[in-house]
């Protein structure tokens, strides 16, 4: 009996302190500076980790992983000087080496598949899986290592599946409550409200420490906002900061519930399977939404699947044709806490979460951009491609014209077709046969 | 271990080189670590050296080689398949990119392992300035020599392996690379007219002898080459 007693105070210690010192203020939006202090103490310990690295590492030999740098000499003229040709040249036996050169430096390097692996840290921040060649250098920075496994497995890892347990309950509860009500402005502040405190709830539940910038052009009632897609965690980020519409499929299981429960607090445009192949009536739906200014703006991410935050890919052209404003906005992680990035084809979801719940903390910095429009004469994909460099310029990302879907599907046979326009303007261009 | 399977050297017994390479190598292990048992094998160090020798390639430009290697074998299976190669986008857009695809697995294999992936790249090694001359002629002809870039080169146009470039062969090649640009008729012109041109035997087929003729003025060394940088 004893036993279940002091179990039970335990218990309702815990949670008290939970309530108090964690679920209270993010219901008003005001921080204790709790985090603010833990960040400080782990950029301390993170400085001295990597002294204690850089003094162990001189010594060894210098074989190193580098797989994102580039590795070969590339040559990068264009078709006619590789073909040493001008206009007109025949055709020579010897043009299969240009190509067959070209198709084996792509073998060696090229740029999209680097972008679908996780970021390399140049300094280690004492989580081997983001050093692949970690290897012993002394007793002290091993015990601390341990010590922070200790930290994350015993003390964080709980703390925040607690939190994220009742994260998730307050927003399917709420969420619901809040449906009841007729629709009005009462309403609405209330869903806000449940929305705000449950997203501020999971982001604690992850760590995470968000910086936004430019707040005065924070996305309107109306628009459409665009942003670059890293994880499944960058809607939590944005939530946090305002309330939008999603867009997307409709799950089973858990997801499936929570989308259900939010629909009834505000309308977020969720589709069925079967709906989201007809394209038309995918674009319908979202023009007729955001023709209600009293709506709010709808979130999408039109690379279509997570990159590793290093670069931004080809934005789909199809959230841009709804017409209607669109409100970029730049998420840049902080590789130095933890790895953001979802390798879906590595990590399922379950353990993902695990992976983020383990890391120190999730650090990022979110810009507003002022809103763009499609200029006159322009087509969906040149307004996409701009608003994509307007994002990797702000967000300090490369900019790659890749298809994110690649990692995926095969690449389209247009851009096959074009190197074959070139070569075949070459060798039968002014009829020289 | 995905580096196993290095083809030997010819001429160099298996176990006398080991123990030779012990003797190199003993020097050289600064990390102090303690060499390894004696299966030849299971040695780290030996299969370094001795894909560094076979391919002469140097050692660090192998371990990007592996590291790359690694990077594409998404579903870490220890080797690639064609699917993991037809996926890099900059070589499926190329026109010649499934006959590259090809070259990795000869004789309808369809696993490519390190050894020979390394192998393929090995042909386009730059030649480097002091090969010439100083090769001992009892080792075998290096990878990256020209007649052997000039046979990578051949076997892209000759799909079914006889020796010899015909017509047909020359037309499908020639497909590939303009698409639907050009006529069946253009085409065939072109096909006709660099048949003839190269071919001395008069067999109405190119036989890598005339291939090589025909280009004996083409500075293969520098067009098929790829630098590694160190």
């Amino acid at each position: 009996m004893e036993g279940a007693e002091l179990a039970g105070k335990i218990l309702s210690t815990w949670l008290t302190l939970v309530i108090g010192l964690i679920l209270l203020p993010s219901a008003f939006g005001v921080s204790l500076g709790i985090s603010e202090m833990y960040m400080k103490i782990l950029v301390k310990t993170l400085e001295w980790a990597t002294i204690r690295i850089e003094k162990g590492v001189s010594k060894e030999s210098v074989l190193k992983n580098s797989a994102s740098v580039g590795i070969i000499q590339r040559d990068e003229s264009p078709m006619e000087k590789g073909l040493s040709g001008l206009r007109g040249r025949d055709f020579e036996l010897s043009d299969v080496f240009y190509f067959s050169k070209k198709g084996l430096e792509a073998i060696v390097e090229d740029e999209v598949t680097q972008r679908f692996s996780s970021e390399e840290l140049v300094s280690w921040n004492l989580l081997t899986r983001t050093n692949v060649n970690f290897h012993y250098i002394s007793l002290r920075l091993t015990m601390v290592w341990v010590l922070g496994v200790i930290v994350r497995y015993c003390v964080l890892l709980p703390l925040r599946v607690t939190l994220a347990f009742i994260g998730i309950s307050l927003l399917v509860l709420g969420t619901t409550l809040v449906g009841q009500l007729p629709d009005g402005s009462l309403k609405n502040w209330l869903s806000e409200l449940v929305h705000l405190t449950c997203c501020r709830i999971c982001v604690r539940a992850l760590s995470g420490t968000i910086h936004y910038h430019n707040k005065q052009y924070r996305p309107q009632k109306g628009g459409i906002c665009v942003a670059n897609h890293t994880s499944p965690i960058d809607v939590l980020i944005l939530t946090t900061d305002g309330c939008y519409a999603m867009v997307g499929q409709v799950h089973g299981g858990l997801m499936g519930i929570i989308q259900r429960a939010m629909v009834k607090a505000c309308p977020h445009v969720w589709f069925e399977r079967s709906e989201m192949k007809d394209r038309h009536l995918v674009t319908k739906r979202l023009k007729e939404h955001i023709a209600d200014k009293k709506k709010l703006p709808i979130l999408i991410f039109p690379e279509g699947t997570c990159i590793n935050n290093t670069s931004v890919m080809m934005f789909k052209k199809g959230s841009f044709e709804i017409g209607g404003t669109i409100h970029p906005v730049a998420i840049k992680y902080n590789p130095q806490f933890g790895d953001a990035f979802w390798n879906s084809s590595k990590y399922n979801m379950v353990s993902y979460l695990l992976r983020m719940m383990t890391s120190w903390a999730i650090v990022c910095d979110v810009w507003y951009m002022p809103p763009m429009t499609r200029e006159e004469g322009e087509d969906a994909v040149q307004f996409a491609n701009r608003v994509k460099s307007a994002i990797a310029v702000q967000g300090g990302l490369a900019e790659l014209p890749w298809d994110g879907g690649l990692k995926r599907a095969k690449v389209k046979d247009t851009f096959k077709e074009e190197q074959q326009k070139n070569y075949s303007k070459m060798i039968v261009g002014n009829g020289s046969l | 271990m995905v580096l196993e399977g290095w083809p030997e050297v010819q001429g160099i017994p298996g176990w006398n080189f080991h123990q030779r390479h012990h003797r190199v190598h003993k020097d050289v292990d600064q990390a102090g670590r303690g060499l390894c048992p004696v299966d030849r094998l299971r040695c780290p160090n030996y299969t370094w050296d001795l894909g560094s020798r076979y391919s002469q390639l140097s050692q660090a430009s192998l371990l990007r080689l592996y590291h790359r290697f690694r990077a594409l074998d998404r579903n870490k299976k220890g080797y690639l398949s064609r699917v993991d190669l037809q996926q890099i986008g900059a070589l499926a857009v190329n026109p010649l990119g499934e006959r590259i695809i090809d070259s990795f697995f000869p004789d309808g294999n369809l696993r490519l392992d390190f050894p020979g992936f390394v192998r393929v790249l090995a042909h386009f090694r730059p030649v480097d300035d002091e090969d010439p001359g100083m090769r001992d002629p009892k080792e075998p002809e290096p990878l990256n020599s020209r007649m052997n870039k000039l046979r990578f080169a051949f076997q892209l146009y000759d799909l079914d392996r006889d020796g010899k470039i015909s017509r047909h062969e020359m037309l499908q090649v020639l497909r590939l690379m303009v698409g639907v640009q050009v006529t069946e008729e253009q085409l065939e012109s072109i096909a006709d007219r660099t048949v003839q041109e190269a071919d001395e035997d008069g067999d109405g087929a190119v036989s890598f002898l005339e291939f090589t003729k025909s280009l004996e003025k083409m500075d293969v060394e520098q067009k098929m080459s790829i630098r590694i940088l160190k």
